[in-house]
């Protein structure tokens, strides 16, 4: 018997920290792209979606890491995508009890988190193969990695298409009245793109490793 | 029919699975390096969500909706199984691809083996999901409907990932910010090509 880690180790904190920044699952792994984008006009309906893949994502890393040593390597798939798309529907039941009104404008998207590629890609590549807490770590600094970008992106948004934030006005109406317009295009899903684009660049060019070779 | 093509056009230009809902994105960055493979799999998406779109119809509106199962016995006719909706569908589309897949080796080993590795990773493409849900959602009224959008939306995918790959090829000879290569500029790109294909907007037949 080895000697027991401690919690919080050195290792265990960088599973916290690293999918934030040097392996955030957006805009290095390119996982979850998909739901990234659609959300993301307001910060309501993004904090939610946030808020949903931290649950599914971390307590899924934890069941499919205690069952990895019981789950056959051929059907491990169907098994993954069970166990989420029981969490989902948990979430989702959840939501439309607590939260109607973000429940109808996330539509379909809170039943695309079973194929958010994040995590299916998390659960093949890290529970599969770990122990649960280290697991359960793993999914949180994921699902914050993948929030914080969502938050970002909806942030700039929702304040330079409408002028407003968590729908507050934020914008006071003296600079209307000095003929500041709100950025129409913002609204429009393809802007999330350029958004996201623009995020990438900046994080490129201030970590040069992550800069890819044509 | 004229309701069918409206269906049709809308899901290809409109209602585009990548410019306006972003579904099946991963499978849309990650492929899209050659305009030869980015067909490959378009191709698989037309099929898949050809037919899963339809048998999601089905499954939606003889089991699984409120009231759906009033025709086994009248006594089910308050039984609603709509939560279940997603594993269900899952399953479908799983259970579909791996369909789809075993039928296109017997009958066309050479589109099967240029479908290749693609077609078992059609499971987890968003886009086929999401074309169910929505399905779901907008309720349509016969499976003919639901057949035309599930085809409109495959078609859409298809013209989206093999115009970004035309473009990824050619923009490799351009001298672009070194910290915007790859990634950065294709979802730039993309966001052009979203803002183009908006112009289709209010189209109707």
């Amino acid at each position: 018997m080895t000697e027991k880690e401690p919690l919080l180790s050195a290792k265990n904190l960088k599973l916290l920290r690293e999918p934030l920044g040097q392996s955030n699952p957006i805009t290095v792994q390119v996982l979850g792209i998909c739901s990234a984008l659609a959300i993301t006009v307001q910060l309501k309906p993004a904090i939610v979606m946030t808020l949903s893949v931290i649950a599914v994502m971390s307590i899924s890393n934890v069941v499919i890491s205690l069952l990895r040593k019981m789950i056959p390597p051929r059907i491990r798939i169907i098994v993954q995508l069970v166990v989420i798309a029981t969490m989902v529907i948990l979430v989702d039941e959840i939501l439309q009890a607590f939260a109607y009104e973000v429940s109808k404008q996330l539509s379909v998207f809170v039943g695309l988190i079973i194929t958010n590629c994040i995590i299916m890609g998390r659960l093949e590549a890290f529970a599969l193969a770990n122990k649960p807490w280290p697991s359960f770590l793993d999914g949180l600094g994921n699902a914050f990695g993948y929030g914080l970008i969502l938050i970002i992106v909806s942030f700039f948004r929702e304040l330079l298409g409408s002028g407003t934030l968590m729908g507050y006005q934020v914008i006071p109406d003296a600079f209307y009245d000095f003929g500041y317009a709100n950025n129409g295009l913002m609204v429009l899903p393809p802007m999330a793109l350029v958004v996201v684009g623009v995020i990438i660049w900046v994080q490129r060019s201030k970590n040069k490793d992550l800069i890819e070779q044509n | 029919m004229e309701n069918l093509i409206n269906i049709f056009v809308k899901s290809i230009f409109i209602d585009n699975m990548i410019f306006a809902y972003f579904l099946g994105m991963c499978s849309y960055l990650a492929v899209s390096k050659t305009v030869k493979t980015s067909t490959g799999l378009g191709i698989a998406v037309i099929f898949v969500l050809g037919f899963t779109v339809p048998i999601n119809y089905l499954i939606e509106n003889f089991i699984l909706k409120a009231g759906a199962l009033s025709w086994l016995s009248p006594s089910m006719a308050d039984v609603d199984l709509g939560f279940l909706s997603f594993i269900m569908f899952i399953a479908v589309i799983a259970s579909m691809v791996q369909l789809v897949e075993m039928i296109i080796e017997k009958f066309s080993p050479t589109l099967y083996s240029s479908l290749g590795i693609f077609l078992p990773l059609i499971a987890v493409n968003c886009a086929i999901l999401g074309g169910a849900l929505f399905m779901q959602e907008r309720e349509y009224a016969n499976i003919a409907e639901a057949t035309a959008f599930g085809l409109g939306s495959g078609v859409g995918w298809f013209l989206a990932i093999v115009g970004i790959a035309a473009i990824r090829e050619k923009i490799r000879y351009s001298n672009i910010p070194a910290p915007l290569r790859g990634l950065g500029i294709t979802f730039i790109i993309t966001g052009l090509m979203g803002i183009a294909f908006m112009s289709f907007m209010g189209i109707k037949l």
